[in-house]
């Protein structure tokens, strides 16, 4: 593992030293070209990207890769995905191995602006940082962990907020920081650590991959603010605007009523919304280099945002996570897509 | 003939000359390729928007580290943050080179045992570990050993002093008193009076034969004079006791389970190449040499010691100096445990807060070329110092 980031680490110091700057339209032209889109991925988090045992890669975070593909090329299927830890994940995607990061990656400031990367503004699922502990230490509240080790992943944005939040409640503590998931679910099973702490969604996926899960609880508290979603490089618009506006199509799509189902039918419908939507009436596709159909594709072969939550994180899934946050705004929720027209 | 012509143009036939010409033109070469790579690198990195440049080693690195022996908080920087992952790098470096010496030089040595179960006991020892990646070795040190370990609440302890638990091996810490200075007065003077009768003694037995236990009175100097030096200014430490407290011990001294596995590993894992050198190097000493050394009736361990050993370290040397430095650049695969080293640390998680990938990697590139190359002048000088031993 360590070889491969050294070794990504210093292709990528070898690209950016060697080829000549990004042109607009070149990752995209370079998708088109391969026939297939690289999708960096987690390896190994329930729900959000995993590997099941037919080999296919599932989860929130695959069926977005799997959705830029049916908008690009009208087949879900056309994605090659790379699995990545949380260390390797940014260099992959600066030196180009990757197109599009999909790996619960909290958009921040620093990583939007001084890194080579942008975030199209494409939250595809709110979250915040909390705690899992085992049972048998009797504790209710984040407050209570003075002095605890704490398992976290090296090259997080949890590293950082664990750091803030020890600080800010004037608590001690040490961390034990692991390049994979796997190894901190395995340090606080152990007893390593006392205490796991990641973005809470992931903390319920580290929790079902345990020998004993009901041995583990969730603490109450959400110490920060995490919005997760696909990152690019900046300089290819096109690419840029494919990946933003495919996540408000299945955004829009739930809003409206549009299901993987019923789309077909849905194309008949007078509602002016869906009839741009699903590129009936006018070409919405054809300013970013997408087919007419692009939205219409994504909505059938991977479903709207909805059924991609339900199914890989909800309550068709064994993490039965409630929507919360991820609610549409005409929910009670935080999501929300500008109108298509 | 023209001598005039030839005299000017004859410089270009040296071949000293020449030599110097062909060294200067590849060092300018070199020198502009380097230039022109750095340069493009700065140019492509502001055109994809990546901050380069070494500022971001005065920020604040904002997150916590497992193990620092130097002290560390989160909002100290990121350049403090490089020589902490150094720091630890060169103490599991330090460690595994002087463990995986003394057990290859013991596998080595056992294997060549004229004793069956000792020589094949020895073999088997080499050829599993030698033989088994040093990343599973290290997991397995790591998972199995730690899975086998008590909780903080259920610690083995010795004399409320030493505990061990999946957290680590906790000790007393030594806190220095007042009578530290005559303590420490009185080691190194052991010491030096160790060095005199060593030098003394070589030359009684050069002139008269007579042999001297230097070893044993040494060692009774490092002992005694110290002793005897707390015993008239007062004890040099007061010891810092680890106590159960909430989750954890605290106080003490603790040395930690990623450390431990790693060293472990390590020290296995190139104990058994190490092993292969001391025998080829013992192999490589003439059988006359023994014969002889029986003949004057030397003992099997003077033999091995004052004969045999001296001469093999001649061809031990050099192999073993680049077990030293796999040692070293395999301790990289810390990360894979958690133990914080300079790779890990600085050119993953540093790496991964900020960005700069080039400077990161260049700057972890610049210390193990630094510590290789410190260890094979070392090592260089050593051997040409064993090697004029030679008569
Ligand atoms: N959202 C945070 C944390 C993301 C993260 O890497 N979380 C870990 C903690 S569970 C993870 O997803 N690991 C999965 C893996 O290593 O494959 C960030 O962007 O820095």
């Amino acid at each position: 593992m360590k070889q491969k980031t050294l070794l990504a680490a210093v292709g990528a110091a070898l690209t950016v030293a060697a080829v000549a700057p990004a042109q607009a339209g070149e990752t995209m032209d370079a998708i088109k070209a391969r026939g297939e889109i690289r999708c960096g991925v987690s390896d190994g988090l329930p729900g959000f990207s995993y590997t099941d045992e037919k080999g296919v890669v599932r989860g929130i975070d695959a069926d977005f890769c799997r959705a830029l593909a049916a908008a690009v090329f009208g087949d879900a299927n056309k994605v090659k995905f790379t699995p990545l830890t949380a260390k390797e994940r940014f260099t992959a995607l600066q030196s180009g191995e990757i197109d599009v990061l999909s790996r619960n990656t909290t958009w921040t400031m620093s990583r939007d602006t001084g890194m080579g990367m942008v975030f199209p503004a494409a939250v595809v699922y709110y979250d915040g940082q909390g705690f899992l502990v085992n049972k048998k230490l009797g504790v209710k509240s984040a407050k209570e962990l003075d002095g605890a080790t704490v398992c976290i992943q090296a090259g997080t944005t949890t590293e950082l907020n664990l750091a803030d939040y020890f600080r800010a409640n004037k608590m001690k503590y040490t961390p034990i920081t692991y390049d994979k998931s796997d190894e901190s679910a395995k340090g606080l099973e152990a007893g390593r650590c006392d205490v796991l702490t990641s973005d809470q969604s992931q903390l319920y996926a580290q929790r079902i991959k345990m020998a004993n899960p009901d041995q583990y609880v969730v603490l109450p508290e959400v110490i920060s603010k995490e919005p997760l979603g696909p990152v690019v490089r900046p300089g290819d618009h096109e690419w840029f605007s494919t990946v933003r506006w495919t996540h408000y199509a299945m955004l829009i799509a739930e809003e409206l009523g549009v299901t993987a189902k019923n789309v077909d039918e849905m194309k008949q419908s007078s509602n002016p919304e869906v009839r741009r939507l699903l590129g009936v009436d006018a070409d919405f596709g054809k300013a970013i280099g997408l087919p007419r159909d692009w939205a219409y594709q994504v909505i059938k072969q991977v479903g709207n945002y909805g059924e991609s939550f339900e199914r890989n994180v909800g309550k068709g899934s064994p993490l039965k996570i409630e929507r919360g946050l991820n609610a549409l705004w005409t929910q009670g929720g935080l999501q929300y897509a500008p109108p298509i027209r | 003939m023209k001598p005039s012509r030839s005299a000017f143009l004859s410089w270009i036939y040296d071949p000293k000359i020449r030599g110097i010409i062909a060294q200067v033109v590849t060092l300018v070469v070199l020198g502009l390729l380097v230039g022109w790579l750095a340069h493009n690198a700065v140019t492509n990195l502001a055109a994809r928007g990546i901050a380069s440049g070494f500022d971001f080693l005065n920020d604040p690195a904002g997150f916590g580290i497992l193990q620092t022996l130097i002290p560390y908080t989160e909002s100290d920087t990121y350049a403090r943050v490089f020589v902490i992952g150094l720091l630890n790098t060169l103490l599991v470096s330090a460690l595994g080179i002087v463990a995986a010496t003394i057990l290859g030089f013991i596998m080595g040595v056992a294997r060549l045992s004229k004793n069956a179960l000792v020589s094949a006991l020895a073999t088997v020892y080499i050829e599993t570990f030698r033989n088994i990646p040093p990343l599973l070795q290290i997991f397995f040190w790591y998972f199995a050993v730690l899975q086998a370990m008590p909780s903080p609440r259920q610690s083995l302890g010795w004399f409320d002093a030493v505990f061990l638990n999946i957290r680590g091996l906790y000790l007393p810490r030594p806190i220095p008193t007042e009578a530290v200075t005559a303590f420490v007065v009185a080691v190194v003077l052991a010491f030096a009076l160790w060095w005199v009768i060593a030098r003394w003694a070589k030359r009684r037995q050069d002139e008269t034969g007579q042999p001297f236990p230097v070893f044993w009175t040494g060692l009774g100097l490092v002992v005694l004079l110290p002793y005897l030096a707390s015993l008239v200014f007062g004890s040099p430490f007061t010891w810092e006791l680890p106590q159960l407290r909430g989750f954890n011990f605290v106080g003490g001294w603790v040395m930690i389970p990623e450390l431990v596995a790693l060293w472990v590993a390590l020290s296995i894992y190139t104990s058994a190449f190490i092993a292969e050198i001391v025998r080829a190097g013992i192999l490589a000493v003439p059988h006359g040499q023994t014969e002889a050394a029986m003949a004057l009736g030397l003992t099997p361990q003077q033999r091995l010691r004052l004969v045999i050993l001296p001469q093999a370290m001649r061809v031990i040397i050099p192999p073993l100096t680049s077990q030293y430095l796999n040692l070293t650049k395999n301790s990289s695969l810390a990360a894979a445990i958690g133990y914080p080293d300079l790779v890990g640390l600085f050119a993953g998680t540093v790496l991964n807060q900020t960005g700069q990938a080039i400077e990161t990697i260049a700057m972890a590139m610049a210390v193990y070329l630094t510590i290789s190359i410190m260890i094979s002048l070392f090592m260089n000088w050593y051997n040409k110092r064993m090697a004029l031993v030679e008569r």
